[in-house]
């Protein structure tokens, strides 16, 4: 037997081809296992379905432990697209007795990612939202023939009174941004939208849990993974204690039916807001469930803007409630001293300016300026004060001093109340007045009208309740906040905090005797109640937007304060017709549990002064 | 005289038996029933060894391939080259019968049922076949260059093929094809091989890159043209030796290159099929005038090579779209042009998973998630290599490569060191059975060939495929363990 060596060398490209062969199947086997987790993630994606457990959130009460808000159970038909098999559309339809063209739209709008931009055929999407218990319990029955369908329980808000809708907020379906913002939200979750379902969004939400099934390749469900030494229990949300009193609350509401406004009630002692009325309100409830597109829609659309939350949002000339800051301010800074009186003829007049005023003595100190509520009296001292070259060097420098003691009494910048969309208002400083009037330009005479809380002079009824606050504690405030306590959490840090002005205390107790004054024998007279050392000051602000607002600040008892109120109305006209009655009503209601004048009560409750609002902004 | 003698022979079988070979086969027959039993794990838990389960039948074929195994280390050596011609034509018979007699199962006509136990006849052809080409080619002064020798030879491959694509079992029927390489090996022109690479390397390419052009040609043509124009170079160079005729043309291309890339930032751009017509049509012309200052003939073939290249290329879209579309869906989503997670590409994607999932040391035994919940098709047959991967990991699945790279160079050395043609072109085509299955069924698990649905040797589950291995395998060591007593005979 011959050999050919020359072909015997062809073994080497034989075993070179399959050495070469080996080698690059070891390179694909290292591109596939050990470069990435992709192929793990796939794996685990087809074997594992993570069944999400929601937690109960948290529930809400009242100060004084009255359920406000609970959880009811609710059922939405979802889908995991991938799952999903050839199925029975007709029996499907006919179960949840919807017509087929319908589904099969939803169906489209569910898979278009334009139209639902958080589309995936791994991640449940929601077909049908709230099923009736009647359609919940006849698919629940027939699940098992449409693979890829299921029912997830969620929760939704029931309310037990309809008032404090603005302090409650609601929830509602997260969307694409929220779920880019914030990774513990899925498609389908929910979210507080306003109020304190907003800002506690975090503890009321809880914590989810998952459960870890293992499915096979048809879709069966063959029990849980590891025994569910992997599962995570839900952990149910954190209850809240609003500081609100529910009561009082209700009460403002009914008091400012049918006018436009706000009435902030805060304990002073501690900054817990008592009442946070915004009026025209709404029930809460309507933004609840199938119904929630549709009514909110409608409440946006309200002319009167029911949304709007007027008690933090809205900021409005606060008018006379201003003048006790002014007095305050000249004392701090030497200008007057409480004999100081200044000439009101009718009005401050001067170089041809003329700030009106109506009928009292002349000259006026003030401590009887802010019984009669005197214009001319703060003219001349924010006057005095900003033009004092000699103490101040020049007229900016004054007052940007003015401008700092205004913000230390909670004025310019958001008090930081624990709801969301607090506005700010508006307090003017020195650059504003040399882009407005040119540098060197302007005096005191030329803003005078900020001098009486107009002109520039923009604040929220929580900030005007804030101020009374302030006064009442003689030179400090916390920061009001409509949660007393986060069930075991406790309180946020920042509402510890004690902010004091630059006021110095021993000047307050003039301004409480002045208000005192305002209702003894003063501009609210009807704001004294028997019992109580009431402490008041009307507002009459001039606006324009039609017929003035009526406003009202006021505290009580004078020493020891456990309530602080502002009732601002628009276009109710003097501060004594419609202010000071709705405030004094709230002292009475809380300070005494009851109301007895009930004469006043009826005649606010049934008033309207909506006709008169010029809606158009605020 | 007649017994002392068998005994004697006993004895040099089993110290010239070749022990390695024997080993990985053990090894590898086990592993593959431990890899059954992981692929058909059901959570329920029967025993490994229950005959209910896949893996309790695959260790009844496993202990009776050892008999057939056995039996055949008995047999002499002489028999099997005396009967190889008979053998084969009764198996041949067989496949003819099996087209006639087997049920329909799936489509395919394979299966031959006796009783309770199926038989697929096809497996069996393989050996036979093997024994018919190796007698062929130990026929005394059998020359492949005779173009006689070389038609019967085709034959002998050539029958069950065609049996078994009228069984519709074209994966089964392709595995013949690797007979190709013992051809090779017997002195078919490495020219055949050489063109059949070049085909399949200008088809994928032109295919994968068809959706991109540059130079205003698909991407894919471009790529093929510099392939043609680099192999035009590397055959001047190593092929035809002619260093004169190389290094002008390599010039030529390279002043082209710059030409138009310099041209392309003039912002002047030359359309592909021009520039490479001109360029290529230049070289082959001066190729054509140059050879004859040199090795006429294979200058020649270099050119008719170069003009047969762009020749298949526009020819590969063309017989493209006349495949079956499920056939086209299968090339490209091997490809990587088309992905059908759903449809074809859905066995190749979820095993794809499976082994890459498994990580650098896999989930562990019975722990793969992607076999155990019916991920992947046919994960006890043809997907057997997934549950390795998924479950043992990068080192599991490398290394069942590589026992299958050890037995194969093995088979590659026990053929060479044959005495005889026989022996020698037998050992080469079992060589070549393995070689195909390796490459074929691992690169389909992989996702780097079309699925062709044939088996991993020794791995997968089935008595038939065992069996075929065994008596393939077995042969060879008979044949092999008596190669010393070749002087003898």
């Amino acid at each position: 037997m011959r050999k050919d060596y020359n072909l015997e060398k062809r073994k080497f490209v034989i075993g070179g081809f399959i050495v070469l062969v080996v080698a690059i199947y070891l390179f694909r086997l290292v591109e596939l296992q050990l470069s990435d987790n992709k192929y793990k993630e796939s794996a685990d994606s087809n074997a594992f379905v993570n069944k999400t457990i929601y937690p109960s959130r948290g529930l809400i009460y009242d100060r004084n432990g009255k359920l406000l808000v609970y959880n009811q159970p609710a059922y939405d038909l979802v889908m995991i697209h991938k799952d999903v098999q050839p199925f029975d559309t007709a029996d499907f339809c006919n179960t949840l007795q919807i017509p087929r063209a319908d589904f099969e739209k939803r169906l489209a709008e569910i898979t278009d990612r334009n139209k639902n931009r958080n589309y995936s055929p791994y991640i449940e999407q929601i077909v049908i939202q709230h099923l009736s218990a009647q359609d919940y319990g006849r698919i629940q029955e027939k699940l098992y023939r449409f693979p890829g369908f299921y029912i997830v329980k969620k929760i939704v808000r029931e309310y037990n009174y309809a008032a404090a809708a603005n302090v409650l907020g609601d929830i509602r379906e997260v969307n694409a941004k929220d779920i880019e913002n914030d990774k513990y939200y899925n498609p389908g979750d929910y979210t507080g939208d306003l109020g304190v379902e907003k800002s506690y969004e975090k503890f009321l939400r809880g914590k989810k849990g998952r459960e870890i099934l293992i499915r096979d390749a048809v879709g069966k469900i063959k029990g849980k993974y590891k025994d569910g030494a992997d599962d995570v229990t839900a952990e149910a949300g954190n209850d809240l204690k609003l500081s609100i009193d529910i009561d009082l609350q209700e009460y403002g509401e009914r008091l400012m039916q049918n006018k436009i406004g706000a009435v902030v009630a805060i304990d002073p002692s501690t900054g817990e807001v008592l009442a946070l009325v915004s009026s025209p309100g709404y029930d809460p409830a309507l933004l609840v469930g199938k119904e929630r597109g549709k009514n909110y829609a409608k409440l946006v659309n309200n002319k009167y803007k029911p949304l709007f939350d007027r008690s933090i949002m809205a900021a409005y000339p606060p008018g006379s409630t201003f003048k006790p800051t002014q007095g305050l301010i000249f004392r701090q800074e030497g200008i007057v001293d409480l004999t100081t009186a200044f000439p009101c003829h009718r009005g401050y007049i001067n170089a041809g300016l003329r700030v009106g005023c109506h009928g009292h003595g002349s000259p006026i100190a003030l401590k009887p300026a802010l019984q009669t509520s005197c214009n001319a009296y703060f003219c001349w001292g924010f006057k005095r004060m900003v033009d004092m070259k000699s103490k101040y060097g020049s007229v900016p420098k004054a007052f940007e001093v003015w401008k700092n003691h205004m913000v230390s009494q909670g004025y310019g910048y958001k008090l930081g109340i624990d709801l969301p969309g607090e506005s700010r208002g508006f307090i003017p400083n020195t650059k504003y007045y040399n882009k407005m009037l040119g540098e060197g330009k302007w005096t005191a005479q030329s803003v005078i009208s900020i001098a009486i809380g107009q002109g520039e002079i923009l604040a929220t009824p929580l900030q005007i309740a804030n101020l009374c606050a302030t006064i009442a504690n003689r030179g400090y405030y916390y920061a009001p906040h409509v949660v007393k306590s986060i069930m075991g959490v406790g309180i946020l840090k920042r509402f510890k905090e004690k902010h004091h002005t630059t006021i110095d205390s021993r000047y307050y107790d003039d301004i409480a005797e002045g208000m005192r004054m305002a209702v003894l024998g003063g501009t609210c007279r009807t704001a004294n109640l028997p019992g109580w050392e009431v402490c008041g000051k009307t507002g009459t602000a001039q606006n324009p937007h039609g017929r003035d607002h009526s406003v009202f600040m006021g505290f009580a008892p004078m020493n020891n304060p456990k309530i602080a109120v502002c009732a601002f109305v628009e276009n109710a006209g003097f501060g004594a017709t419609y202010g000071v009655p709705i405030g004094s009503l709230m002292m009475e209601k809380y300070l005494n549990g009851k109301v007895t004048r009930t004469a006043l009560e009826s005649r606010m409750v049934n008033s309207n002064t909506i006709a008169y609002s010029g809606v158009k902004k605020h | 005289m007649e017994l002392r003698s068998t005994n004697e022979s006993n004895n040099t079988l089993l110290r010239s038996i070749d022990w390695l070979t024997v080993i990985l086969y053990l090894i590898m027959v086990v592993a593959g029933a431990v890899s059954i039993y992981a692929a058909s794990y059901d959570y329920d838990g029967a025993s490994m060894f229950a005959f209910s389960e896949f893996s309790g039948k695959q260790f009844l074929w496993i202990g009776l391939s050892f008999v057939i195994g056995f039996s055949l280390l008995l047999i002499d050596r002489r028999v099997y080259e005396a009967y190889a011609y008979p053998i084969y034509g009764v198996m041949v018979l067989l496949l003819a019968a099996t087209i006639v007699v087997a049920p329909n199962i799936k489509g395919s006509h394979s299966w031959l049922v006796l009783g309770p136990v199926s038989l697929q006849p096809a497996e069996f052809a393989k050996f036979a076949t093997s024994l018919a080409l190796a007698k062929l080619f130990s026929t005394y002064n059998f020359s492949l260059k005779e173009r006689r020798n070389f038609l019967r030879a085709v034959a002998i491959i050539v029958v069950p093929i065609l049996l078994i694509i009228l069984q519709n079992e074209t994966g089964s029927a392709l595995v013949y094809m690797s007979f190709i390489l013992v051809l090779y090996r017997e002195g078919m022109s490495g020219f055949v091989l050489y063109a059949g690479l070049c085909m399949i390397v200008y088809f994928v390419v032109a295919l994968k890159f068809s959706a991109t052009l540059t130079m205003g040609i698909s991407t894919g043509a471009f790529i093929v043209f510099v392939i043609i124009m680099v192999l035009i170079l590397a055959m001047l160079f190593i092929y035809c030796r002619s260093f004169i005729l190389g290094r002008n043309v390599s010039l030529g291309y390279m002043g082209a290159a710059l030409l138009v890339v310099g041209l392309h930032f003039l912002g002047v751009d030359i359309n592909g099929y021009v520039f490479f017509f001109t360029v290529i049509g230049a070289s082959l012309i001066y190729l054509l005038i140059g050879m004859f200052h040199d090795d006429l003939k294979k200058v020649l073939i270099t050119v008719i090579f170069a003009v047969a290249s762009i020749v298949f290329l526009f020819t590969v879209n063309f017989a493209f779209s006349k495949l079956q579309p499920h056939q086209q869906m299968r090339i490209k989503v091997t490809l990587g042009i088309e992905q059908d997670l759903r449809g074809a590409g859905y066995n190749v994607n979820q095993s794809k998973i499976a082994i890459g999932s498994g990580g650098l040391w896999g989930k562990g035994f019975l722990n793969g998630t992607q076999t155990k919940l019916k991920y992947v098709p046919e994960q006890h047959t043809d997907f057997i290599y997934c549950t390795i991967g998924e479950e043992e990991g990068f080192w599991g699945s490398a290394g069942v490569l590589l026992l299958f790279l050890i037995l194969i160079l093995r088979i590659i050395t026990i053929a060479e060191r044959q005495h005889t043609a026989f022996g020698r072109v037998y050992a080469y085509c079992v060589a070549s059975i393995f070689i195909f299955h390796l490459c074929i069924n691992v690169g389909m698990v992989l996702g780097l060939c079309p699925v062709i649905g044939i088996p991993l040797p020794f791995f997968s589950y089935g008595g038939s495929s065992l069996w075929g291995f065994t008596f393939l395998l077995f042969i060879l060591l008979r044949i092999d363990a008596a190669r010393k007593d070749y002087g003898a005979w």
